[in-house]
């Protein structure tokens, strides 16, 4: 297999706080690579740094073999990756059709308006958003803003998709649903994925390998089951005992 | 060598006596709308009319009236400015304090537009001047000042530490910093950030409003002055940082040496295009300012 | 791929998004149309002096319209590419006495130059800071021009009539000249249209919606916003240079005037930031709603108050403007209105 994103050393700092501490790690195609770690780890600062919107102070990102370091996110959306927001960001007084056709217009393909309008009705439908599609996004509820977020990513076709906390504020049949969806993402759209979740077994059920991050460094990496059995993991969520129990209560199981 | 940079210096320092002493008012006026930039993140394009404003107010309790001290007249028209900058707040500004920049520019410019049909429907286009001597003040042999300037520039420098103090040393002030650093935190902590808001607006309604009296005790005016004080502001804002009211002072007196020197070297009417040249700079490179201001 | 039945007829030609219904491509070109015709009707003068202002403010508010209602970027001194364009067009015809031609287009460049140099980097500002910024190049310009000998410095320049006997004469001027601002206006709402309706156009409500997010959607900000830009400001460049050809004279007060940039904000806002119709319906109202104040014996004094009251009543009570109220409140009407 060969490496999709190599991430190598990256380091990121703000002022004297380093959010990311030189950190490595490679994602292979089809693989759905779970990123976790308690609030403030790092994580999403990370997704920043993978995907341009920050340019890491050390290190390097390869992309399908190319250096993306320090590329503007919008070269490495057209490259093939796609992200969603941790918190939406719905473009509000366009339609939910338009939001999920930017994604198509404007991402891997390039797709005109004509096709990128055929191919959100498509993602619409698979994220079962096709009955809201003439709804302004500022009117959607949470959940629906979600795979709002989602569709839009989907709808560029990417090779590698970023997820960050697509989970958080959903109820248990929702995050059910989701994870079905993320599944099929791959399954279906053979799409490789690297998704930040805290939704802990949901997180343990969809992906092949787990990463963990704690104070901005990579503290373990493996299959779930190795992961949630680290005793430096464990450690690191004791901050968040509710969260240690659940761990230790999964690797039990 | 030696003696030419000295004549060089005796030359210059009316100019920069002059420049900063006017820069203290510059400064003043340009306060009234950093402060109100700095807590709500409104420009506010009603700020010329409101200089122009109290312009006619204190020409009307001078000379119309017939007062004949204009400096009472000043303060009675600063203490009415803040209800009537509260009243903007209140009716303009605060329905649109949280949507997109270009409803409160809109809004305040609305007003702008209102003061402005006013005052021409009352006043007219014609200028007006407050005759109102104080002399001259003497330095060595080669420098005059008029007593009006300098009694504006301490009055300036006046309610700018007044300011300062009341921003750092009273509870309302500390509201007031709280609500420009973070309004929400500041709203959590209870801190009425409504009413805040309308005194800010009140304050910087006030401070515009003092300056444009002060102007009006040294210069004719008409009621598009206030105009061409608005856009000093805006340059005067952005040099000492948009949302800090103390850096405002020193953009003041940097604009004023400006001025003041540059007619030394070139025709006057370059000054603007150096100005506002400086103004386009500055915010493309250091948008807070020279002297830091809300990020 | 199936058709929707009811795709837009030129959608081969035009770009065009896929459900949009074909009168929301006719009906800003009708209503543009509409008002060019009716001094013709009516064979008066004064008509078509009217209607002039009333085209003139179309093409700025039209023009406006890209940056600030598809884009988001409040222009504030707009007005910078009408004094440009005017002042480059009126050197070239008066001091040059080169064609009326040659000067629209040297008007329309350099005002399109002027947004692609400085584009790039004001546009990086956002908000409250970009509106300043025009204000100050706009300011930065006038005064510049103010010094400039070759432009008769503060007195600005004056046009000899004989230049106008190429033209048939100062009436023929006329009328040939407004049918050229005709020709504008059109150009404008087949511009604002193909804007609108192009991907270009989806990129840039993008970008008013959230820019960062725009790019991490793939949407290269910084060229689209500059594009938008300089689009947006070369209709302007032309008909400064047409008016003031006309006017047979431009003195730097009268090429730069701040109200006009924010009159045309007002007019877009009017009618409906970020729709092709709301531009046009804001820009023709506005004038209408200017002339009755101007000759009403009692409002005319104050007038710009009577604007100024309007102004907030629709910034506080319905800031997306006619057209864009009617959109959200009908969402049918959303594939004509548009």
């Amino acid at each position: 297999m060969t490496a999709l994103l190599r991430v190598e050393n990256v380091t990121k700092r703000f002022g004297g706080l380093v959010a990311v501490d030189h950190v490595s790690f490679e994602l292979h195609e089809g693989e759905i690579l779970g990123l976790i770690g308690p609030n403030g780890a790092g994580k999403t600062t990370l997704f920043n740094c993978i995907n341009g919107i920050y340019r890491p102070e050390e290190g390097r990102i390869y992309f399908r073999g190319q250096d993306i370091t320090g590329w503007k996110p919008y070269y490495v959306a057209r490259l093939g990756m796609a992200r969603t927001h941790q918190i939406v960001r719905p473009l509000a007084e366009l339609t939910v059709r338009e939001n999920v056709m930017v994604g198509a217009a404007f991402g891997s393909k390039q797709y005109d308006l004509r096709t990128a309008a055929h191919i959100a009705d498509e993602v619409m439908e698979f994220l079962g958003l096709a009955e809201r599609a003439e709804m302004l996004a500022g009117s959607l509820n949470v959940a629906q803003k979600k795979r709002l977020e989602l569709a839009r990513a989907l709808a560029a076709e990417p090779k590698l998709l970023l997820l960050d906390e697509v989970l958080a504020g959903l109820n248990p049949a929702e995050i059910a649903q989701m994870v079905e969806i993320v599944k099929a993402i791959r399954e279906e759209r053979g799409i490789t994925i690297l998704m930040i979740e805290h939704v802990m077994h949901a997180i343990m059920n969809v992906s092949d390998r787990i990463i963990v991050l704690d104070f901005g460094k990579l503290i373990a990496e493996g299959t779930p089951e190795e992961v949630s059995n680290n005793p430096k993991v464990i450690e690191a969520y004791l901050g968040d005992p509710e969260l240690a129990l659940k761990l230790t209560r999964k690797s039990n199981a | 060598m030696m003696e030419s940079v000295i004549s060089f210096l005796i030359s210059v320092t009316p100019f920069l006596i002059d420049g900063l002493l006017l820069g203290f008012v510059f400064g003043v006026a340009a306060m009234g709308l950093t402060l109100i930039w700095g807590v709500m993140d409104v420009i506010n394009l009603a700020h010329g009319p409101i200089i122009s404003l109290a312009m006619f107010g204190v020409y009307l309790l001078t000379v119309t009236l017939g007062w004949g001290n204009p400096y009472i007249a000043l303060i009675v028209v600063a203490a009415l400015a803040l209800p009537i900058g509260m009243g903007i707040y209140y009716i303009a500004v605060n329905r649109v304090i949280d949507a997109p920049h270009l409803s409160s520019l809109l809004a305040t410019y609305s007003v702008n537009m209102m003061l402005m049909g006013v005052m021409n429907a009352v006043f007219g286009g014609a200028p007006r001047n407050i005759e109102y001597s104080l002399g001259t003040i003497q330095i060595g042999e080669s420098i005059t000042i008029p007593t009006a300037r300098l009694v504006a520039a301490v009055a300036a420098a006046g309610i700018a530490t007044a300011l300062y103090f009341f921003l750092y040393r009273t509870r309302i002030g500390r509201y007031i910093r709280a609500v420009t650093d973070n309004r929400d935190a500041a709203e959590l902590v209870g801190v009425p950030s409504t009413r805040i808001l309308a005194l800010s607006f009140g304050i910087g309604t006030l401070l515009a409003a003092f300056a444009g009296g002060l102007i009006a005790t040294i210069f004719p005016f008409t009621i598009f002055e206030g105009s061409k004080y608005e856009l000093k502001s805006f340059v005067i804002g952005v040099l000492g940082g948009l949302g800090n009211p103390i850096g405002s002072l020193f953009g003041g007196l940097i604009l004023g040496v400006i001025e003041g020197l540059v007619p030394m070297f070139l025709e006057t009417s370059w000054t603007p295009v150096i100005e506002f040249t400086l103004f386009v700079l500055i915010l493309l490179v250091r948008p807070t300012g020279l002297f830091g201001g809300k990020s | 791929m199936k058709e929707s039945k009811r795709a837009f007829p030129l959608a081969d030609v035009l770009p065009g998004l896929p459900d949009q219904h074909w009168a929301s491509f006719v009906l800003p070109l009708a209503v543009v149309l509409g008002l060019a015709l009716f001094p013709f009707i009516t064979g008066k003068d004064v008509h078509r002096e009217t209607m002039f202002t009333v085209l003139r403010a179309i093409v700025m508010a039209v023009s406006l319209n890209i940056i600030l209602g598809y884009t988001g970027y409040v222009s504030f001194g707009h007005v910078v590419f009408y004094g440009l364009g005017g002042y480059v067009g009126f050197y070239l015809v008066s001091e040059k006495g080169m064609s009326l031609w040659v000067a629209l287009l040297a008007g329309g460049l350099a005002a399109g130059l002027l947004a692609w140099v400085i584009g790039a980097g004001i546009l990086r500002l956002r908000g409250a800071y970009f509106a300043l910024v025009t204000i100050g190049v706009n300011e930065a310009v006038r005064a510049l021009i103010q010094n400039l000998d070759i432009f008769g410095g503060p007195l600005g320049l004056e046009m000899n009539f004989s230049v106008y006997k190429a033209y048939g004469g100062p009436q023929a001027m006329l009328q040939m000249t407004y049918n050229i601002l005709v020709g504008l206006a059109v150009i404008a709402v087949l511009l604002s249209y193909a804007v609108r309706t192009s991907k270009f156009g989806l990129g840039l409500l993008a970008i008013r919606e959230d820019e960062d997010a725009a790019e991490v959607m793939g949407i290269i900000a910084p060229k689209a916003k500059t594009w938008a830009y300089v689009l947006s400001a070369i209709l302007p460049g032309m008909v400064g240079a047409l008016f003031f050809f006309r006017n047979g004279s431009i003195e730097p007060h009268e090429a730069f005037p701040l109200h006009i940039s924010i009159e045309a904000i007002v007019m877009v806002m009017l009618g409906g930031y970020g729709t092709v119709l709301g531009p046009i319906l804001g820009a023709a109202g506005y004038q209408v709603m200017r002339a009755f104040l101007i000759t009403n014996r009692y409002l005319k004094n104050i007038q710009l108050t009577v604007s100024g009251v309007l102004l907030l009543l629709i910034v506080l009570f319905i800031p997306a403007g006619l057209i864009g109220w009617l959109r959200r409140r009908i969402p049918a009407s959303r594939r004509i209105l548009l």
